[in-house]
């Protein structure tokens, strides 16, 4: 069983964190993910930062700009990940967009993938379809779970058909928008969770976008299984530097 | 060899819809309902009539006696630049407008490089009473300020896109993000054929309507309907790709395609994409595109603000690919020359996107009986600093 699938079984709502890799500094990519997990943090997803990341805010944009700057690439990032598993056991997810792994040659980079010990990826820009149609397999082999985004105007239809060919979570994006768009959920929110949990899906979701600190952490794992922070542990390293993220996980997490 | 798109929304290899699945409720409508819409006879009534009355097509051929004696050879001038806002982008977007009030969207958002694109569609949203948004790279608004001014006349909003190289790619970057955070009341108008499916197949298809009228309008002056070659500048390619449409799969007619070298194909200043371009996706579709490596895309170059872009749309990357299109490149000098030139000789100012294809005589020589009709994508009011600018008038 993959990492990914054990620790969606734990019985525990689970705090995800994004961190683009090669921000703020070219060389924290591996103390972030350390020291994220001795922090209490369940999951992590290391972005690979594009120069066009399109579904993305500003607070993402320009970290992803500062890693290209710093000079992150695609061979960089694996070549620094190489040991991670000698000091980490948390499950590992690349997110990225997916010209980069297209370059890298899909097979090459998910074999490359298996070789670190990472556990998943999110590519928002490959769609289900072409997924299921192309690289599926190629994803299965190199034991990776692919990761799907859904939101508030995905149809139960396309939901149920994303949850046939999910394995891990679903990623469900809280509210139609970018990252870090937004802050505070509303009774719109919650019925939108709400009317996901009593689908009853095979895979558990964690929600994604929005969640900056405890209040919305708490509002999302009502209904979910976990939830993920992005923009606002940018903002946060951005600030207050890296050497703080325990102050970050404790608030977050009601500590 | 079929040169179209097929029912998944491929040209050949390239094409698709490769977005986020924020944008696929917009985008999946959009799919099913396009072609449904551009088939109703009360849609096509609309969009004629306003091609007429509004717009004033039909464009003129023009047989450029003058240009032809110059380069012994029949050149004939479809005039887009005589339409309504002063180029071809007026095409798509009295089509669009029509689809998003069809589809009862009542806010616009659009792109636009050169500015054209962004005064189409903001008169177009003027002209049927829609909130209109433009997003335009910051350093676009400084190099074509008389556009800025026309959209803020007709009442659009322009924001400035202050990401990357603060050009086209990034006000498309920016239009998209815009799209994701308002998913219900928004139409995006996509001013090039470019992005997800079905973009390129409904841009290129409102866009048709120059290579139909070519057709007729040969008829009655030369008495055969094909040319032997048509020419157009690339920059997305959605002049080019209405330039071409119906004769796409008539091998007999030659297509021929004028990218921007900037200051040299090998510069590092230049957007000659078919060049310099490899596989890859750009705004939701794969396509050639400028990129590092490392699958990061690249920043273009090009004195022309409209050609200024590291993709081209899905359908010229397969007529590239597939040997169908012959690519060429035209640097600023020559583009510039090209646009003084016809100038001097038939009394027509161009775009400086437009003189990059009437660049096309610094690098191919036509036969004296053939007949190249070139696509006078627009014209060159807008243009005119740049002009004053390059040759110190």
């Amino acid at each position: 069983m993959n990492r990914i699938q054990k620790k969606l079984q734990e019985d525990k709502k689970l705090l995800s964190i994004y961190f683009t890799a090669g921000y703020p500094e070219i060389n924290d990519t591996v103390s972030i993910i350390e020291d994220l997990e001795k922090n209490g943090v369940d999951m992590i997803e290391i972005g690979l930062p594009f120069s066009d990341p399109l579904a993305d805010g500003p607070t993402i944009q320009e970290s992803s700009t500062q890693a290209l700057r710093n000079g992150m690439t695609t061979n960089l990032l694996f070549e620094q990940l190489k040991d991670i598993r000698k000091s980490v056991s948390i499950p590992l997810i690349i997110m990225g967009y997916f010209n980069p792994v297209l370059q890298y040659g899909v097979e090459a980079f998910c074999k490359k993938c298996q070789e670190i010990g990472i556990d998943g990826l999110i590519l928002p820009d490959l769609p289900v379809d072409v997924y299921a149609e192309e690289y599926k397999d190629i994803f299965e082999a190199y034991g990776l779970i692919n990761v799907f985004l859904i939101t508030p105007q995905t149809s139960n239809e396309r939901i149920h058909y994303i949850d046939s060919v999910s394995a891990g979570f679903i990623y469900m994006v809280s509210s139609a928008s970018t990252t870090g768009a937004k802050s505070g959920f509303g009774d719109e929110q919650t019925e939108y969770f709400k009317r996901i949990a009593d689908l009853n899906l095979k895979n558990p979701q964690i929600v994604g976008f929005g969640i900056s600190n405890n209040d919305t952490f708490t509002q999302a794992t009502t209904y979910a299984k976990g939830a993920i922070i992005g923009s606002a542990f940018i903002k946060h390293i951005t600030n207050d530097g890296k050497q703080e993220i325990s102050k970050f996980t404790k608030t977050v997490l009601g500590l | 060899m079929s040169y179209n798109i097929n029912e998944k929304g491929y040209y050949g290899e390239f094409g698709g819809a490769f977005i986020p699945e924020m944008l696929y409720p917009n985008v999946e409508e959009l799919r099913q309902n396009y072609l449904k819409v551009m088939a109703e006879p009360s849609f096509k009534e609309e969009f004629d009539q306003l091609l007429k009355d509004y717009v004033g097509r039909p464009s003129p051929l023009y047989f450029a006696k003058r240009l032809s004696e110059k380069y012994n050879t029949k050149v004939y001038l479809k005039r887009e630049d005589l339409n309504h806002t002063g180029a071809h982008k007026v095409n798509n977007t009295i089509g669009q407008i029509l689809m998003a009030k069809r589809l009862g969207k009542s806010r616009i958002i659009a792109e636009t490089g050169a500015g054209q694109h962004g005064v189409a569609t903001a008169t177009v949203c003027a002209l049927m009473g829609l909130e209109c948004i433009v997003y335009m790279g910051e350093i676009d608004i400084a190099r074509q300020a008389p556009n800025v001014a026309r959209m803020k006349m007709l009442g659009a909003e322009v924001r400035p896109a202050l990401s990357g190289s603060r050009t086209l790619k990034d006000a498309t970057n920016e239009a998209i993000r815009d799209w994701i955070n308002n998913p219900v009341d928004t139409h995006y108008i996509i001013g090039s054929a470019i992005g997800p499916h079905p973009y390129p197949d409904m841009v290129t298809r409102f866009q048709s309507v120059i290579s139909e009228e070519i057709k007729w309008q040969l008829q009655e002056k030369e008495g055969r309907e094909n040319p032997d070659y048509v020419v157009a500048c690339i920059g997305g390619g959605s002049n080019a790709a209405g330039t071409y449409y119906h004769f796409l799969d008539n091998e007999d007619v030659g297509i021929i395609a004028v990218e921007a070298a900037g200051k040299g194909v090998h510069s590092g200043e230049s957007a000659a994409t078919s060049a310099l371009g490899k596989e890859g996706i750009i705004h939701g579709c794969k396509t050639l595109l400028m990129q590092t490596a490392d699958g990061q895309i690249t920043e273009p170059y090009s004195i022309s603000a409209g050609l200024d872009y590291p993709g081209v749309g899905p359908m010229h990357s397969h007529l590239h690919k597939s040997g169908r299109g012959e690519f060429y490149s035209a640097t600023d000098d020559e583009a510039m020359q090209a646009g003084l030139e016809l100038t001097k000789l038939e009394g027509i100012i161009p775009a400086i996107e437009t003189s990059h294809g009437l660049a096309i005589f610094q690098h191919k020589t036509f036969k004296p009986d053939d007949i190249v009709v070139i696509s006078l994508s627009g014209r060159g009011d807008k243009d005119l600093q740049n002009y004053i600018n390059y040759f110190k008038l």
